[in-house]
């Protein structure tokens, strides 16, 4: 009998974790399985999709600088995103954790507002503002600068990516501000730190696990956007998640689709991983987080 | 001159008053502790001397330098927060460091000092741990060390010793009160445990709302409480209320059931109301004779060295307290007489 309650008591948890196991079986890895075993079938111009094993679609990928172009495209524009979000939203961060009551609440649901408006819609609004005649530019021209070219370039994409990113990056950072005995700078204001010491020796050393969770989070969905690429990058300026777009619904060629996601996928684990081991293992030495 | 003068230092928040009017003159080396309930002034008397707080009024000098308006970088005092306030990222001997780092002194040079300050508060064998790693006293004496190591003017100490067990305080305070004789740094601590606050400082300020009611020796607190708020605030007291009667043999007090006590009124005029504060341990039980108070013991409490007891009498509930020498306590329910010497009541003036 006892027997009996022991083995039930194991499985518990397994069976009560059940449908979610499903549900990520069936919605994550099954559609990842099917991508994997599409890039290993064969394209024909004529035919389309044939049966059968080839290493054609990786052979291509790997074999033509093309694909290299848009693939280290991608890379410098999620990283340049990436360090702008930091830069703008950790400051932003500790100037929300520092304000006043009502103040604080209603600037955290400016910045989270965003979250509410489609993509593809906040992408619409950058084209309109970023256009030939759009508000920018007329300001430029009003103040003497000459219209400038940004709908189309990397300047829209990074400006968009920005946007739409920068609450993924204040609130991990806002939430490790909360964790911080406000004392603790007055402490070392105390033993004759500049404020600007405070921050760089006290402050950012503490909220660099928000910083890196922070960082993971806007490079791995900037590298992998589509809306905004798409409509403000335009027809030229592919990035690898448009450039699998035109493949598997313009080309028509499915495996080699599959085949550029999963590198995409391959090459953001890489990326986040080994930040994830280098700053983190340095975080961790000194906070004995593990 | 004396070393830290506060004069008329106030601080208002649109009306209130959280410090009003405090005057405080700390000469060097004096450990001086700001008693008083939550509420009172205290941390902001304490933060106001740090440069935390601005004041609204009223003029600090350090060593005969104006600090009023200085910045809390530049003033060098040493402040032991309540929280401790260590910085968790950073080793018990990188913690200490950070004031001498911010001096600019040399690596060998910081080094030396940090190994003797970690010696002075026994924490020497701790000096790569974090503070996450220590227990609460580690961490209390590793804020003390990070503070004392930049060999403050004045040390300014917030409750320091509120987040520990009660046997960890009592160490603590006694550790405490060494090392500041060691050093003879300066020192200003603010608690709103009285027994704390007495047996550690050479003078105590009590406040109370916002003003600093009585600052005086521990000992002098304790026996010649100016108001009636400090002798119950300060120690345990009977509080009996009277009306002063001066005649040509001396003065006395007559208690509200008639009863005249012969007591020095000091300058209170006759007829005037004032309380007259009794400690309990200055009663004692005696025979039946004239001049004794009759009683009847209500409850007793052990107290381990001491015996407390509470009498109902014509004067009132009464609080008695007498050592344990080992003899048989008086039993509850009985019956006995009270007593003590002319000269220890003091009078108040009564709380309005």
């Amino acid at each position: 009998m006892s027997k009996a309650t022991n083995t039930a008591s194991r499985w518990t948890p397994f069976a009560l974790s059940l449908p979610s196991l499903a549900l990520f079986a069936l919605m994550v890895l099954l559609p990842l399985a099917l991508t994997t075993l599409l890039s290993f079938q064969q394209y024909d111009q004529d035919k389309g999709v044939q049966s059968g094993f080839t290493l054609a679609s990786y052979a291509l990928v790997l074999g033509d600088s093309y694909y290299y172009e848009i693939f280290f495209r991608t890379g410098w524009i999620a990283a340049l995103t990436t360090l702008i979000c930091v830069l703008v939203g950790a400051p932003e961060a500790y100037i929300l954790s520092r304000m006043g009551k009502p103040w604080r609440s209603i600037f955290l649901l400016v910045i989270l507002a965003p979250l509410l408006v489609s993509v593809v819609v906040r992408a619409f609004g950058w084209s309109l503002l970023l256009g030939p005649n759009g508000i920018v530019n007329q300001v430029f021209q009003w103040l003497g600068i000459g219209q400038v070219k940004m709908l189309y370039t990397p300047t829209a994409v990074v400006v968009a990516l920005v946007h739409v990113m920068l609450p993924f990056m204040v609130i991990p950072v806002w939430t490790s501000l909360q964790k911080l005995d406000p004392m603790v700078e007055n402490a070392a204001l105390s033993l004759n730190a500049s404020q600007f010491t405070v921050m760089r020796r006290i402050v950012l050393p503490q909220i660099t696990p928000g910083l890196l969770s922070g960082s993971l989070i806007v490079f791995g969905l900037s590298a992998s956007a589509l809306a905004i690429p798409g409509l403000l990058g335009g027809r030229r300026l592919k990035m690898v998640a448009t450039l699998i777009y035109d493949e598997y619904l313009h080309e028509l060629n499915w495996p080699l689709g599959a085949a550029i996601a999963l590198a995409l996928l391959v090459i953001n684990l890489v990326v986040m991983l080994s930040y994830n081991a280098v700053l983190e293992g340095a975080y961790a030495k000194r906070m004995g987080r593990s | 001159m004396s070393f830290l003068i506060l004069e008329g230092v106030s601080k208002y928040y649109g009306d209130f008053g959280a410090l009003i009017d405090m005057n405080l003159s700390v000469e060097r080396g004096e450990f001086i502790s700001l008693l008083g309930p939550s509420g009172c002034g205290k941390t902001t008397t304490l933060q106001a001397i740090a440069g935390l707080t601005p004041v609204t009024r009223g003029r600090m000098t350090l060593d005969g330098r104006d600090i009023t308006h200085l910045p809390v970088n530049q003033r060098g005092l040493g402040i032991v927060f309540q929280s401790y306030a260590l910085f968790p990222h950073m080793t018990v001997a990188e913690n200490v460091s950070f004031g001498l780092e911010m001096r600019k002194m040399p690596k060998h040079e910081r080094d030396t000092q940090i190994a003797q300050m970690l010696k002075l508060v026994h924490l020497d064998a701790h000096a790569q741990r974090y503070p996450r790693e220590l227990s609460g006293g580690q961490r209390q004496r590793v804020a003390i060390a990070r503070a004392l190591v930049i060999a403050p003017p004045v040390l300014l100490l917030d409750e320091p010793l509120s987040n520990l067990d009660a046997k960890l305080r009592e160490e603590m305070q006694f550790e405490l009160r060494r090392i500041q004789r060691k050093v003879g740094t300066t020192t200003i601590m603010v608690t709103h445990d009285q027994a704390e606050a007495l047996s550690i400082s050479d003078r105590v300020v009590v406040m109370e709302a916002g003003r600093a009611t009585q600052i005086d020796a521990p000992y002098r607190l304790y026996e010649h409480p100016k108001t009636e708020f400090i002798s119950g605030f300060v120690g345990k007291t009977n509080l009996l209320p009277g009306r002063v009667s001066r005649s040509a043999s001396g003065s006395a007090v007559v208690l509200a059931q008639g009863q005249r006590l012969t007591v020095d009124a000091g300058e209170f005029a006759d007829g005037a109301s004032v309380t007259v504060c009794l400690r309990p341990e200055k009663l004692f039980f005696t025979e039946a004779a004239n001049g004794t108070l009759a009683g009847h013991i209500e409850e007793r409490f052990f107290l381990g060295s001491q015996w407390l007891y509470r009498v109902s009498s014509d004067l009132g509930e009464l609080e008695l307290s007498c050592a344990n020498d080992g003899s048989a306590p008086v039993e509850e329910h009985a019956s006995v007489h009270l007593a003590w010497a002319d000269d220890v009541a003091r009078l108040v003036a009564p709380q309005p």
